[in-house]
């Protein structure tokens, strides 16, 4: 009796593309260069960008609701940096790890604060978070720290190697502390209250308002979210790195913000999941490994991946105008 | 006889009671020891002019706005609602004009987003689903719930809305103009639901500007003036004329004063014709517009007739047809093409699309003229000062100085400096949407007179309001619409409310 | 009455908050921050340095103050400085384009134009597309200090060249090039906004979109203006910074320059949310951040921590702005000083 009619929608045309981008430039990879087309290759994707999935999970979460967090790359800064300052003081990894996890959260909750409270427009006061941190970076250290903590270290090395035909290829175990996020903000998202609030917000903030929604909390929570994942996002990178270095990341927000737009999420607010994110995070990787074996110079990749941004923008303005348009009409 | 307020004679519970209850906002004393009392199972009907305060004592009860004095009673307790959910945990829900709810999330997700069902800790979305499947039956909504909610027109997310705000446990509902971008059948439909809902004994609020609206459904109907109390009155004891006269009080007479067009029935040289005007809204329009002629564009509201008005302004863009302007073909595809062959538009919305806040009002005296000069031919302080003080005399605005800025005018003022913008510009042809629309029975008056004015020294006028009596006065020919086409059309002495509301309704 | 109307102008309190901080900086620098001297006919002190270094700024922010009018923003102006720097530079170094031959005029006149053409794209995607301004300028910020490696191939160029370095350390009537520059560029954009509506509809754009499009503003078109002069501007600036230091570093050009584009005009005193600006205010901006930087350096402090100054001052002039913050500041007030009153009684 019900009938499922689907109709298409903006997220699952981007997704749709993105996914399509994914395969397309994998297989194009795979075909021009020798032993790109391979399973190594594509868990390297996740072990490369582990962090960069977590980020960019965080950021979905404030970009649903129609806002902008342009402070995340100098949150995973300031974590690599501290944690490593903190590391060579001496300091345990077991609090070192939560103190900065507090500090991404105490940034997001005071940006959240800010935005709903004080009504300051989001990339103002997220661009001078970003400044702000960033300064905290080289007040902290100006010059490359490494890290020698042997909980750190082992958690930069283990992994899960196996073979698969001839090569051999290896899943780092913080992958599955981004995946483990991703899920979560899954089923945050969709299954509880304050997810669905996410999306209401995007959709239409004085609605949500009307409906008794706690619009103020959850705005700010979307914040402190973005700040939590930064952070955490910074941990996985410095395990990834092994070291903190005040000017590392620079522009990294935007590989996060393009990750989610490419995914199909709406700049605007509303539209979009966290699976969509994690293909576009997985789209520039490919990217970059394609740069890569090409022997490009490292820009390339930021080139591209601007155009790519600025490409599914466009296209999400095309769908909604001529959604616009059809509207008018029925 | 106005009836008391309480109805425990009746034999049925007053549910709601509001008594003294004042607001004020800067400048204006917007609800002056007002009273209000709602019994179970009846529809009462709030009715009063722009500005009479109906708006501001739904918000009050709704939360949006904080009284400054009053007590509120509900079910025998005193409530003091912060916000809507407030309201709505006290057994208040609203469903407003423009419909609240999430166009991004599906059907049932609106139904109970904030009180989903759950099967442990997390939201079950099968039962969701189910059990917006059920309310929807009594509401005769077979549709996909899963659907996203702007997949579906208007009427059928205002019933949505309104299934929402029953479901929430409203043991009052507040309707607030739901019926205003309605069709006849749909408003029908509405109304059955709302007396469904009555006989559940549910108190509905009903908020509208529609009289006749307002004797099909309603029990008893409160009427207030310029903030104050006028009655509670049954609504089959209180004729429609007797009604109107509560409404617009003693300044009815003001109204009167102002003289009908005479020249009525008279030949008019053709202006403005448009032919086969389409934009993504309405499609196919022709109409011809006179020289010196006040031309009425009458429908409901998303009849179309601002949607026209906006097409002859370049406002929308247009798609297919062409306008001639006195005999010759122009190409005006947005307001400056309009404003250089001397149209001149009033939007709707005066807030959103017509003022321009935080600028001067000298500024926003100019601002059209200064764009139908150009750019680079700044007019000068001087000009500006000279225009300016004239057009402050002549609409007689009440302002300290020029210098102030426009956001800070009242309504009507600022509905006046609007004219004044564009009287500026010298137009042929002024169009005029909504101008009375929020603004008091003075400034309205006058406005009119204007219109009337103006016209009479031969400039063409376009006149859009929802009030017909006024349409009546002003206009001399007049253009019905309904569902974005061109119904019908009146002139001279065929012009007449009864006319018009034939008109729309599809008779002959 | 004079008096009134002058505290009354939009310059007014920024241009008082640039006297006293000039006039704290000396008292605390012992005098030294007024020192003037004249070596050759050139006036060498730190003054001198300000007026130098604040160009760059005032130029920046001149540029700005349009983009933030319309209720906009530009945050790609730093990429678009590393770039215009690049092309000239690569140009005088005869890295591209051989055949010019490496005239400067030539260089500087081109790398202003690939700062228009930067600037008519965020135009393109505003104006056209509709896109938010700073998603919109988000994306060459990025890409385009890509771009302008990949113009300099990816080296820092330096270049032998006296009359580019002229630009920025040269002297004209004993005064540094870069604030007759400046001083143009002010003039032009005054000549612009006042002689013109220009100003009065950039306004009238970013105080109500709609309402200007109705009255007869051409709203895209204005919008494609802003920001092409926004983009010229930042080019202008970035060729002065690589006449400077005598190069084009592509990574640290103009890194992170936005934000104190943005604080120039905040301070200045142009709501962040559009309307009214004032061309002058936003320079006096610029000379306020720049002599803050100047003093923050002259008193030996990292120069890290100047980053986070601003950043602290940005949050500070926002909160300003905010009505909410200032309503509750002042709901605050009374009560403190209730309290105090209370505790002398006690």
């Amino acid at each position: 009796m019900i009938t499922k009619t689907k109709s298409l929608k903006v997220e699952n045309i981007s997704m749709i593309i993105a996914c399509a981008l994914f395969v397309l430039m994998f297989v194009a990879g795979s075909a021009m260069y020798d032993h790109f087309g391979s399973v190594s290759t594509f868990l390297n994707l996740f072990n490369d960008n582990a962090y960069l999935i977590v980020v960019a999970v965080g950021i979905t979460f404030v970009l649903l609701t129609g806002g902008i967090d342009i402070s995340v790359s100098s949150v995973v800064a300031f974590t690599c940096v501290f944690s490593a300052f903190l590391l060579q003081r001496g300091w345990p990894a077991f609090i070192v790890i939560p103190v900065v996890l507090l500090v991404g959260l105490l940034n997001g909750f005071l940006i959240g604060y800010c935005v709903q409270v004080f009504h300051i427009q989001p990339f103002i006061i997220t661009l001078a978070s970003q400044f702000l941190l960033r300064g905290m970076c080289a007040v902290v250290s100006t010059v490359s720290i490494p890290i020698e903590n042997d909980f750190y270290k082992a958690a930069a090395l283990s992994k899960l190697s196996f073979k698969v035909g001839r090569a051999n290829a290896k899943f780092y175990l913080y992958v599955f502390l981004a995946l483990i996020v991703v899920f979560i903000a899954y089923y945050v998202l969709k299954y509880t209250r304050f997810g669905r609030t996410v999306y209401a917000i995007g959709s239409n903030e004085l609605s949500a308002g009307y409906m008794g929604l706690d619009v103020k909390r959850v705005k700010i929570g979307v914040y402190m979210i973005s700040g939590f994942c930064a952070a955490l996002g910074g941990v996985i990178f410095s395990f990834y790195t092994l070291a903190g270095y005040s000017l590392q990341n620079m522009g990294m927000e935007l590989d996060a913000i393009s990750s989610a737009v490419i995914g199909g999420t709406l700049l605007t607010g509303g539209v979009g999941n966290v699976w969509g994110s994690v293909i576009g995070v997985l789209i520039q990787g490919v990217i970059q490994t394609i740069v890569t074996y090409q022997n490009l110079n490292a820009w390339w990749t930021r080139v591209t991946i601007a155009a790519l941004l600025c490409l599914f923008i466009v296209l999400q303005r095309i769908i909604s105008i001529r959604a616009d348009r059809q509207k008018g009409k029925g | 006889m106005a009836l008391p307020v309480s109805g425990e004679a009746m034999g049925k519970r007053d549910i709601l009671y509001m008594t003294d209850i004042c607001k004020t906002f800067p400048g204006v004393k917007a609800l002056d020891h007002v009273r209000f009392g709602l019994r179970e199972g009846e529809i009462h009907s709030l009715l009063g002019e722009n500005g009479a305060g109906k708006s501001t004592l739904i918000k009050v009860l709704t939360g949006v706005e904080q009284k400054d004095f009053g007590t509120i009673m509900m079910d025998g307790k005193e409530i003091s609602p912060q916000s809507p959910i407030d309201a709505q945990n006290s057994g208040i829900s609203t469903v407003y004009q423009e419909v609240n709810l999430c166009p991004d999330l599906s059907v049932a997700e609106n139904v109970f987003i904030g009180r989903e069902p759950k099967k442990g800790r997390h939201i079950d979305w099968k039962k969701v689903n189910e059990r917006t499947r059920e309310i929807l039956k009594d509401f005769d909504l077979d549709i996909n719930v899963e659907e996203r909610l702007d997949n579906y027109p208007v009427a059928i997310q205002q019933m949505i809305a309104i299934a929402r705000a029953v479901d929430v446990n409203a043991k009052v509902l507040i309707l607030d103009e739901p019926t205003s971008s309605l069709s006849a059948q749909e408003v029908k439909k509405l109304f059955d639901i709302m007396r469904m809902l009555r006989d559940r004994g549910l108190g509905i609020v009903f908020v509208t500007h529609f009289l006749d609206q307002v004797y099909e459904v309603s029990d008893r109907i409160t009427v207030l003036r310029n903030g104050t109390f006028v009655g509670t009155y049954d609504a089959d004891k209180l004729p429609m004329l007797e009604l109107v006269g509560k409404m617009i009080g003693k300044d009815y007479d003001s109204l009167e004063a102002i003289p009908k067009l005479t020249n009525t029935g008279k030949e008019y040289k053709e202006l403005l014709r448009i032919e086969d005007g389409t934009t993504g809204e309405i499609s196919g329009i022709n109409v011809s517009i006179g020289e010196g002629e006040v031309t009425g564009f009458s429908g409901l509201l998303g009849s179309g007739r601002s949607e026209l008005a906006r097409l002859i302004f370049g406002a929308d863009k247009k798609t297919k047809g062409k306008t001639f302007i006195k005999g010759k073909e122009k190409d005006i595809r947005n307001p400056l093409d309009a404003i250089k062959n001397d149209i001149a538009f009033c939007p709707e919305d005066r807030k959103k699309e017509g003022i321009v806040g935080d600028l001067t009002i000298r500024e926003n005296i100019t601002i059209a003229l200064q764009s139908k000069r150009g750019l680079l031919h700044k007019i000068s302080r001087k000009e500006a000062d000279e225009i300016t003080e004239k057009l402050i005399k002549d609409l007689a605005i009440k302002t300290p100085s020029a210098d102030q800025k426009i956001k800070n005018l009242s309504g009507g003022n600022q509905q006046k400096v609007l004219l004044a913008r564009w009287l500026a510009t010298d137009p042929d042809l002024l169009i005029l949407d909504e101008p009375t629309r929020g603004i008091d029975i003075g400034a309205k008056a006058e406005i009119q007179k204007i219109v009337v004015d103006l016209a009479s020294k031969g400039m063409s006028c376009i006149f859009i309001s929802s009030e017909l009596e006024e349409m009546e006065r002003c206009c001399s020919k007049m253009f019905v619409l309904n569902d974005k086409k061109i119904v019908g059309q009146l002139s001279g002495d065929e012009i007449s409310q009864s006319a018009i509301m034939k008109q729309i309704a599809g008779e002959e | 009455m004079s008096m009134k109307k002058l505290t009354q102008k939009m310059e007014f309190k920024p241009f008082v908050v640039l006297l006293v901080i000039i006039f704290l900086c000396g008292i605390i620098s012992g005098g030294d921050f007024f020192k003037i001297t004249i070596v050759d006919g050139h006036f060498y002190g730190r003054l001198i340095d300000i007026l130098r270094n604040g160009s760059r700024y005032a130029i920046l922010a001149v540029g700005m103050t349009m983009a933030l009018g319309t209720g906009g923003t530009d945050i790609s102006v730093g990429s678009i400085m590393a770039i215009s720097g690049a092309i000239a530079c690569s140009i005088v170094d005869e890295r591209i384009l051989q055949a010019l031959g490496g005239n400067v005029f030539l260089a500087v006149l081109l790398a202003l134009l690939a700062g228009a053409v930067c600037g008519a794209w965020n135009g393109f995607m505003v104006a056209k597309l509709k896109v938010q301004p700073m998603v919109a300028t988000m994306i060459l910020l990025t890409a385009g200090r890509g771009i302008a490696q990949l113009i300099a191939d990816g080296k820092i160029v330096t270049i032998t060249n006296d009359a580019y370095y002229s630009i920025s350390g040269g002297y004209f009537l004993g005064l540094p090039v870069p604030a007759f520059i400046a001083l143009i560029v002010i003039v032009l954009f005054l000549i612009l906004t006042r002689s013109t509506a220009f100003g009065m509809q950039v306004e009238a754009i970013g105080v109500n979109q709609a309402s200007a499009r109705l009255a007869g503003i051409k709203v895209e078109r204005n919008l494609w203006i802003i920001y092409i002069l926004c983009g010229i501007t930042a080019a202008l600036a970035g060729i002065i910074e690589s006449a400077g230091i005598k190069g084009a570093d592509c990574n640290n050009c103009g890194l992170m320059i936005e934000l104190d584009g943005i604080l120039a005009v905040a301070i200045g005193g142009t709501a962040l949310s559009g309307g009214r600006f004032s061309i002058i205010s936003s320079v006096i901006g610029a000379l306020i951040v720049q002599t803050i930087s100047t003093t923050i350096y002259a008193f030996g402090v990292a120069p890290e921590l100047t980053r986070v100054a601003k950043a602290v001052i940005v949050i500070i002039v926002c909160l300003i702005q905010s009505k909410p913050f200032m309503d509750r500041v002042k709901s605050l007030m009374p009560k403190t000083a209730k309290v105090e009153a209370q505790e002398v009684h006690a």
